[in-house]
């Protein structure tokens, strides 16, 4: 297992300007220009610490909104691609269903890998519905545009015979000739995340890393999906690997320190869903399945789907937002207390999950201060990390509905090879 | 199916063609009082446009351009002669994309609260921006009663809510962006070559009587009309003076 250091960057400071909305509406004055470059410094140099830690970086962004300052992750990448010499560099990720410039994107990644001379890992999501309303993109349809987005950054990342032409359905090149070319061959490893079973099987089916957020439920579900359209397609069980799980971590001293830490990295989960209800829901964004049982139940506004609710091991649903940190730890959103609580937390995850190679680990968030996540990030990697690297798969029950598969898969090829 | 597009329409009533081209809900809702209305005095053909309530959006649909040739082959497939093209707010917007390619089948044009058209500066926006409002202020804007609008979404069947759902998405898949416009639409309304009429709610708050101003100055024999006592949707506010006024100016029986 490797661990990536996570922060969502956000401004606390601005959190109680607007019970009705953080995001979309919330006008920039309410930014101190001078605490946002403290901020944003201050960040940068956590995460650079990661490298003299063994840890791997994570990145992502949002748009107009007080939760999170990175409105564009390449930007950070660019500069802890210089600032850092051994962690591996991961944006998770680009919400390439909003870029307009698919080309643009496999330039800077590529520029981004040189520079760090192979360290990109090249995360590619759909984004918040929030996401919508920031970056005027067409809802209906967008995972269409995402994957149209996909194929053409890889080609445009991977071809070394260019130029080549692209006029598709969303986007239009005539001369598509990356220069320069990325470090790695033929392109950093891609990652994409996932909420549903269905993605993953996408994932899964172009053999990209998948990765998933605060529900183990979810994680687990996930992967399984992934393993097993990985064993219909007649392929070797992925390794753990291939899998990434985000949770809220504190480590401290003792269990009220770690737990201290965790909920002050929680405000995220406070304030991540305050937003005006009309970008709750963008038309087409969630399944039309997903819209009628939301007005059979007499819904006829916010959110549809279980956002920010996740389930306990006893099956109970909870908020994110409201539950109590026993509670977020029982579900795997959160990881808190003493070093051993910490490992022991994670390898009942791991187990849960079925094994996950990839621990994406926001140690900082909300309030919590310079001082505080130096400490976090600091007990995590010297007294957590080293007892949780060589965590492995374990053995499911569903592992023999996998095995069944690959099974059937090798008669298949079998079949067609006489 | 007409012209290879899946299509659902509504019939009613008896006389000369009229084409009624609906706003963002449908057809039918939140009432169909004024088809019956217009019934009285024309026979109206009222489509579901491709993508809203029971059919999907056509996989090969990119835009307000393709409905517009659609209901050409419509229009054709009907063999309309000497009809009414008529369309409200969103399938207003349709009417004026048809009447500036082709009025051969068509012999009057009536515009009511129609989008289309960019009429102010790049910094004030014409048309309100349904997107960006909670689901109770749409409908507080749209009407002047909003309790005409009120539903109970627990009390419809699947097939119903899926209509609903459909409309919303194709309403977007269309207008998003540039919003609910074609910026070019109004440099060739010139082209539109029959008796035009732009009625307006005039309690309009989704777009207000000023654009329909705009929208008749744009169109060479265009007659403007308001009529009172209603919002955005005056066929479903005030569906009487509504039929009237249309009546007056196009004929009927």
């Amino acid at each position: 297992m490797r661990a990536w250091f996570f922060s969502e960057s956000a401004y606390p400071d601005a959190w109680d300007k607007d019970p009705v909305s953080l995001r979309i509406t919330l006008p920039s004055s309410h930014i101190d220009r001078d605490v946002a470059a403290d901020l944003l410094n201050r960040h940068l140099d956590e995460w650079a610490m990661c490298d003299d830690l063994g840890l791997d970086i994570m990145l992502n962004e949002h748009h107009s909104t007080a939760t999170c300052l990175t409105s564009s992750c390449t930007l950070p990448l660019a500069i802890l691609a210089r600032e850092t010499k051994k962690s591996r560099l991961l944006v998770l990720g680009i919400p390439i269903a909003n870029r307009t410039d698919p080309v643009r994107v496999g330039e800077e990644m590529s520029y981004i890998d040189l520079v760090s001379r192979g360290r990109v890992e090249m995360g590619f999501v759909k984004g918040i519905p929030y996401e919508i309303a920031a970056a005027n993109s067409q809802p209906v349809r967008m995972m269409d545009r995402f994957w149209e987005a996909h194929d053409l950054i890889l080609k445009a990342m991977s071809t070394r015979d260019g130029p080549f032409n692209w006029e598709g359905r969303y986007f239009n090149y005539r001369q598509v000739n990356t220069w320069p070319r990325p470090y790695q061959e033929p392109h950093p490893r891609v990652w994409i995340t996932s909420g549903s079973p269905s993605t993953g099987i996408e994932v899964a089916r172009r053999q990209h890393n998948v990765a998933t957020v605060l529900s183990q439920l979810n994680a687990k579900n996930l992967y399984h999906a992934y393993r097993l359209e990985t064993a219909r397609m007649g392929l070797a069980d992925p390794g753990t690997d291939r899998f990434g799980y985000l949770a809220l971590v504190g480590v401290g001293d003792t269990q009220e320190e770690g737990e201290r830490f965790v909920k002050q990295v929680k405000g995220y989960l406070e304030t991540t869903g305050i937003v005006a209800e009309p970008f709750t829901n963008p038309p087409g964004y969630a399944s039309q399945a997903a819209n009628v049982q939301a007005l059979k139940k007499g819904q006829t506004s916010g959110g549809v789907g279980a956002h920010f609710q996740v389930t306990m091991k006893n099956g109970r649903q909870i908020s994110q937002a409201t539950a109590s940190v026993a509670e977020l730890v029982d579900a795997g959103v959160c990881f808190a207390g003493t070093p051993d609580q910490v490992v022991a937390q994670i390898k009942t995850f791991n187990d849960y999950v079925g094994g996950c190679g990839n621990l994406l680990v926001m140690l900082q968030g909300g309030t919590l201060n310079h001082k505080d996540t130096v400490k976090n990030l600091t007990l995590f990697s010297r007294e957590v990390l080293p007892r949780i690297q060589k965590l492995q798969a374990t053995a499911t029950p569903a592992m023999d509905e996998i095995e069944t598969a690959r099974r059937q898969a090798a008669k298949g090829n079998l079949a067609a090879a006489k | 199916m007409i012209g290879g597009v899946a299509t659902d329409v509504i019939e009613t009533g008896k006389g000369p063609p009229l084409l009624f081209l609906h706003g963002g809900e449908g057809p039918l809702a939140p009432s169909d009082r004024y088809l019956r209305e217009l019934g009285k005095h024309f026979h109206v053909i009222a489509p579901w446009h491709p993508g809203f309530g029971p059919c999907d959006i056509p996989a090969d649909f990119r835009n307000v351009d393709d409905i517009a040739y659609f209901y050409l082959d419509l229009a054709g497939h009907y063999d309309l002669r000497e009809a009414v093209l008529c369309g409200a707010a969103f399938g207003g917007w349709i009417a004026a994309e048809i009447a500036i390619r082709n009025t051969q089948r068509f012999k009057r044009l009536v515009l009511v609260d129609a989008f289309g058209i960019k009429v102010s500066d790049r910094e004030t926006r014409d048309i309100a921006d349904v997107f960006a409002m909670p689901a109770a202020e749409i409908i507080s804007t749209t009407y002047l009663t909003p309790k005409i609008a009120e539903r109970d979404t627990t009390k419809l069947t699947e097939a119903e809510l899926a209509e609903i759902v459909r409309s919303r998405d194709a309403l977007c898949y269309y207008g998003w962006q540039p919003y609910m416009h074609n910026p070019q639409l109004k440099r060739w309304l010139g082209r539109v070559d029959i008796p035009t009429l732009v009625l307006w709610g005039a309690e309009d708050r989704i777009v207000k009587p000023d654009y329909g101003r705009a929208y008749a100055a744009a169109i060479p024999d265009a007659k403007f009309a308001l009529i009172a006592q209603s919002g955005h949707h005056p066929h479903i506010e005030q569906p009487d003076a509504f039929a009237r006024a249309v009546t007056a100016f196009a004929g009927g029986v």
